[in-house]
């Protein structure tokens, strides 16, 4: 029968397809719940259609408030992670320097530490130096820059040590000056990997939940809103902005991707 | 590139001393203080300050007092890893080896689920494995479960919340392990007379295992900090040991205690972790 043949022939790529498949059961219901019509608050499940909460996603104003928060932590810690973080990657692929190694080890070790005791030793730290009464804004900025510079070094790292340096001999045989051949040549070259480290850290530092619990004081951050809103009740709207947040970073990526095709067919 | 081209001079010094300095204040010197907070006299507090009296008994009478909820972590946190390293090889496998053009595309598609917010997609899981949700009646139609049986708040919908959280950790570093392997390898060990069985445990399997430990250690260890899944899919008879560190600190603003907690924690993934690197032969990879 040769439909079990070739179900035989492809089962490894329609197990993996169906590994794949279930990884987005979660984002159908959540896109789902953010069409719902709730019949009672504390009970979640799906009662009615509803544009509802797409229209008035920001019901809750405090919701809002939170989703501001995270944002502007999110954009400011992204910004800071991603300039320290390119910059040391540069360091650790282009130059030689003593500590070179031990500097490896530092970048590598808070990708392997839980974020329970990166967040709880942060927050002795900010209580021995006695800002425990400012916990806030800049402690979270603090903690989220910690947490995702690694990410940008190891990304950024990885491009840069996977570049062909030809095009930059060419450019220096060809009388380009130093800053001249970094920005015309290697800076562009790199700056995919910049904007894809750029990219993970915003995502990192605004879904953050264990680390910025600890520092926060009384801000109150989005995942945080999720979780005290958890106990009552959540609105709907949280699933709408889960949606949003699903939309977008697909629609960047494929952009990119589209971007990175065009590019390479233009060269070839 | 090579090692040759790395230029020597102060260039390399300046570039690596801010993101260094951030990482020694905020990374390094917080371990001395929260190895320091776990040694203070508990009878303080929060408000009128911990004497540094070296009291190591704090560790003997968390231990006592806490040792379900350790326990409780590192064990779902081995079984979502397991778990993550059959689904995420199978997934991996397939995207190396048989996706051909669209080894991309389905890359992308691997990490895209993640990009919702953590808490949204395990709330998600409470609504998918609820007491009234399709899952748990279907099982109960085929009398895998009883009719008052249920599979929220059981140890079993943590460990598969954890599972899902965290799958991609596992499967973009067994990617790039399996990726690497050269499939002309593997046929040659079919040339020679290797069923696909002894092929793969022989040839691909060996091949990857850079890939698996560099993904189960990725896995296991921010799976034994997390206590989202604990609170959403479990019960409070499931408490894990994030929720207990989480409260000690915020709630009963007893520092030392949750302190001494922590570095338990950490001494304990640590010890763990170079016990099975050292079992699985890659130290190179630390």
């Amino acid at each position: 029968m040769p439909a079990a043949r070739w179900v035989r022939e492809h089962l490894v790529l329609l197990l993996g397809l169906a590994v794949l498949a279930y990884t987005f059961v979660p984002i159908a219901v959540v896109v789902l719940m953010s069409f719902n019509d709730p019949a009672a608050r504390n009970v979640y499940s799906f009662d009615g259609f509803t544009l509802h909460n797409w229209a008035d996603i920001c019901e809750d104003p405090s919701m809002c408030k939170a989703l501001g928060l995270s944002f502007r932590i999110g954009l400011l810690s992204t910004l800071v992670a991603t300039t320290l973080g390119t910059l040391a990657a540069f360091a650790l692929v282009r130059h030689d320097f003593i500590g070179r190694s031990s500097a490896n080890l530092l970048i590598f070790l808070p990708m392997a530490a839980p974020e329970i005791v990166m967040g709880s030793s942060l927050l002795t730290l900010f209580v021995a130096s006695g800002a425990s009464g400012h916990l806030g804004f800049w402690t979270i900025f603090i903690a989220h820059v910690m947490f995702c510079l690694s990410f940008v070094v190891v990304t950024v790292r990885s491009r840069l040590a996977g570049m062909d340096d030809t095009l930059e001999q060419a450019a220096a045989d060809l009388y380009a000056t130093p800053s001249q051949t970094f920005w015309r040549v290697t800076f562009p070259l790199v700056f995919p990997g910049i904007l894809g480290a750029a990219l993970l850290s915003f995502s990192l530092s605004f879904d953050d939940f264990i680390v910025t619990n600890l520092n926060s004081g009384n801000s109150t951050t989005f995942p945080m809103y999720v979780w005290g809103a958890y106990r009552v009740g959540v609105p709907m709207q949280v699933n709408v902005i889960g949606t949003i947040m699903f939309v977008v970073s697909i629609a960047i990526v494929v952009i990119g991707e589209l971007n990175s095709r065009r590019r390479s067919r233009a060269l070839a | 590139m090579a090692a040759g081209v790395r230029r020597r001079g102060k260039v390399g010094y300046l570039l690596m001393v801010p993101a260094t300095l951030w990482l020694l204040v905020f990374f390094v010197v917080p371990f001395y203080s929260l190895v320091a907070t776990s040694l203070f006299d508990p009878s303080g507090s929060d408000f009128r300050g911990y004497d540094m009296t070296y009291h190591w008994q704090n560790y003997a009478d968390v231990l006592q007092a806490y040792w379900r909820p350790f326990l409780r972590s590192i064990w779902y946190a081995a079984l979502a890893t397991l778990i993550c390293l059959v689904l995420g090889y199978v997934l991996a496998y397939a995207i190396a080896f048989k996706a051909g053009r669209w080894k991309n595309l389905l890359l992308v598609l691997v990490i895209a689920p993640f990009f919702t917010s953590f808490l949204v997609r395990t709330l998600s899981w409470q609504l998918i494995l609820s007491d009234h949700g399709w899952v748990v009646r279907s099982l109960q139609f085929v009398h895998l479960l009883g009719p008052e049986d249920r599979l929220l708040a059981t140890p079993a919908a943590i460990v598969a919340g954890l599972a899902y959280n965290f799958l991609p950790f596992m499967v973009l570093p067994l990617f790039a392990s399996i990726d690497k392997i050269d499939p002309r390898l593997v046929e040659a060990s079919s040339d020679l007379y290797a069923n696909p069985f002894v092929g793969f445990f022989k040839v691909t399997w060996p091949l990857s295992l850079p890939g698996v430990v560099s993904g189960t250690l990725l896995t296991f260890i921010p799976a034994a900090g997390d206590y989202i899944n604990a609170e959403f899919l479990g019960s409070t008879n499931q408490r894990v040991i994030g929720n207990v560190i989480q409260g000690q600190f915020v709630d009963a603003n007893n520092a030392p205690v949750a302190a001494s907690l922590s570095v338990l924690l950490m001494l304990i993934i640590v010890a763990m972790v170079l016990v099975y690197v050292r079992r699985a032969g890659t130290e190179e990879l630390l």
